[in-house]
């Protein structure tokens, strides 16, 4: 569709967002990254039957992991949307990386920094 | 006689008989227990003094127990199981036979989870049962639970508690049989508000033969305020508080509640006084020990028996 | 199986927070059957401590390894030749994994990071619930097959007791009353009569109450 989105997003393409788990996305964290998000397929659609639903519930233990650590949950979230659905994706990362720069900087760059 | 308490000599002797109750004090304050005794004196036969109740720590039983034989009252000690193993629990039998105490109510207790110190480690050595049996060995056999011998066995009248709106409701006139094989000579049960409910039990137990075996004593406990009544209801293991009594209260101006509970609670002692199997009341107006003498006169159920 | 759960993880971060290398050992027994620690776990864990360091400016190398079982001098022999590269060991077994590790390996400071609880089983994926408590006398045939030490709130051999309301134990609605249980089922059964005896005291001998235990096969043992 040649949408525009800011291009300081990584995308990694997996077969099913049920095949994301909770050590990638931890270790998303660790190795710097400010915000992570997950888009998975509508609920209920899932080709996969469940794979969206166990990556909604990864997406909240991560969350939970990183309030008791002191960062912010809000660095990682979980979407669903219709593979079809282009502008949502494009309007889906403006809002991370919008997201991104209000929580400023990972707090484990700033230290890495300092 | 078994224990030649008078408690004993009254169901004996065929009397309806009244019981009242005694919570002791959170604090070591001899006068507190002393206070409610007034109350109690002359009105009742004799006193359950309770151990622990609802896990929330008070002076000993037996100790509050003994203050009220010093006041000349008659106290039913009551022991539960969730905080002494068989050797305290021995000990102490000995010992509250040793001060003057003749009656003794076996009860398991409730969890330390209801009370004040919810991290306490629970005993639970022996059950309620257990504890019936043992005590009925001791009197009958002088034996210890470990089978030692003793030359002078404290030898207690023997209460247990039964209730019949726990679940599950058909294997509760069970379990009242299995307490009265261990070796109950009287119960008392949770108070009552269900009336028909307790009708069915009581039938039950009549049917069985029970009621031939032991006294029960059906348990009452008047109404403050409809705040106590939807706590009761909603907030105490075990209770059956059915709608049309928080309906009589709520149905009152707030001034006039303790009254109308006052009432319901006459009424209900006169009921259950009718009911074949019914060898007397429970009274336990917790807190509220200065009502008794009014409740019981309005019951009709003074003056005491003399035996 | 065992059943245990991760410490809370800020309890753990503070654990190794004097440490600059740590190794987090993990179990293929119990703990990966109830997710607490296998090798997921250790991996997760892993993760988690660095962040924690990252966090406060601090590096921190974490090891991460899992061995078969943690409660088997054999294997807790396999760490023997890395183990002296760490400061520090976070064992995630059971707590038989801590104990064997610190007697194995005394110099080495081993922490637990896992609080063990029960043994039990599974009632759902994700949800596992508490079915023994050791009592090294087994008499779950007199009681339906239930458990009335386990699962009774105080293991009452003659109940149930007055605070049973609904089947449900008076300590929370979410736990089944016990005695509730196996009255349904010998109820069902037509042999209610068995409980119709009382049951006498338990001997407590055999189990915890009586002193740390030991089991030996005497065909199998040097």
């Amino acid at each position: 569709m040649r949408l525009q989105y800011p291009s300081n997003v990584k995308i990694i393409q997996v077969p099913c967002s049920g095949r994301v788990d909770i050590i990638h996305l931890l270790r998303a964290v660790e190795d710097g990254a400010d915000a992570v998000f997950v888009a998975g397929c509508l609920e209920g659609e899932c080709h996969y039957l469940t794979g969206n639903l166990k990556a909604r519930k990864r997406v909240n233990y991560v969350k939970k992991t990183l309030e008791e650590l002191g960062i912010e949950p809000e660095r990682v979230e979980m979407f669903n949307l219709s593979s079809g659905e282009g502008p949502r994706f494009a309007e889906i990362v403006r809002e991370m990386v919008v997201r991104a720069k209000e929580l400023g900087p990972s707090p484990i760059r700033i230290s890495k920094a300092a | 006689m078994k224990s030649g308490s008078k408690l004993e000599k009254i169901l004996t002797a065929g009397e309806f008989a009244l019981t009242g109750e005694c919570g002791p004090p959170r604090n070591a304050d001899p006068e507190a227990v002393r206070k409610k005794a007034q109350h109690l004196k002359g009105v009742v036969d004799a006193v359950n003094v309770t151990d622990n109740q609802t896990a929330v720590v008070r002076m000993s039983s037996w100790a509050a127990s003994l203050i009220l034989i010093q006041e000349g009252l008659e106290p039913n000690y009551q022991m539960v199981c969730r905080d002494r193993n068989r050797l305290a629990m021995q000990s102490d039998l000995m010992g509250s036979y040793a001060l003057g105490i003749r009656n003794v109510v076996c009860l398991s207790g409730d969890h330390q989870k209801f009370g004040d110190h919810p991290e306490a480690k629970n005993v639970y050595d022996i059950d309620s049962m257990q504890l019936i049996s043992m005590v009925k060995i001791m009197r009958e056999e002088k034996r210890m639970n470990g089978g030692q011998e003793m030359e002078i066995p404290p030898r207690f009248f023997i209460g247990a508690a039964a209730n019949p709106f726990a679940d599950p409701f058909e294997f509760r006139v069970h379990r009242l049989a299995k307490k009265i094989a261990a070796g109950a000579d009287f119960i008392q049960t949770q108070c009552i508000y269900n009336m028909a409910k307790f009708q069915k039990w009581l039938n039950q137990a009549n049917d069985m033969g029970l009621t031939e075996k032991v006294y029960i004593l059906a348990g009452v406990t008047p109404m403050k305020s409809v705040g106590m009544a939807k706590y009761m209801k909603n907030l105490v293991p075990g209770m059956d508080v059915p709608d049309e009594i928080i309906g009589r209260l709520t149905g009152v101006e707030k001034k006039q509640q303790s009254a109308e509970g006052i009432k319901i609670c006459v009424e209900q002692i006169q009921q259950l006084r009718e009911m074949k199997g019914v060898a007397g009341i429970h009274l336990m107006a917790i807190e509220w020990e200065e009502r008794v003498p009014e409740i019981a006169e309005m019951a009709g159920l003074l003056p005491r028996p003399q035996v | 199986m065992i059943v245990a759960e991760r410490k809370p993880l800020n309890d753990i971060v503070k654990m190794v927070e004097p440490y600059r290398k740590v190794l987090i050992l993990g179990c293929k027994g119990c703990v990966t059957v109830c997710n607490a620690g296998g090798v997921k776990e250790v991996g997760i864990l892993a993760s988690a401590l660095k962040i924690a360091a990252k966090k406060e400016g601090k590096e921190l190398i974490v090891g991460e390894r899992t061995l078969e079982r943690q409660c088997d001098p054999e294997y807790i022999e396999q760490v023997k030749d890395v183990i002296g590269e760490y400061e520090a060991v976070v064992s995630i077994a059971c707590g038989v994994g801590p104990q064997f590790l610190a007697e194995r390996y005394p110099e080495t400071d081993i922490f637990p990071g896992v609080n063990t609880e029960f043994m039990g089983g599974a009632l759902a994926h994700g949800v596992w619930t508490e079915r023994c408590a050791g009592c090294g006398a087994c008499l779950v045939h007199n009681f339906g097959g239930y458990c009335p030490i386990a699962r009774c709130s105080k293991s009452l051999l003659n109940g149930p007791c007055g605070g049973s309301a609904d089947g449900k134990c008076e300590i929370d609605k979410n736990v089944d009353c016990v005695w509730h249980l196996i009255v349904e089922k010998l109820t069902r059964q037509g042999k209610l009569d068995n409980l119709l005896q009382v049951q006498p005291p338990k001997s407590w001998t055999t189990a915890r109450d009586g002193g740390p235990r030991k089991v030996i096969r005497e065909d199998l043992a040097q």
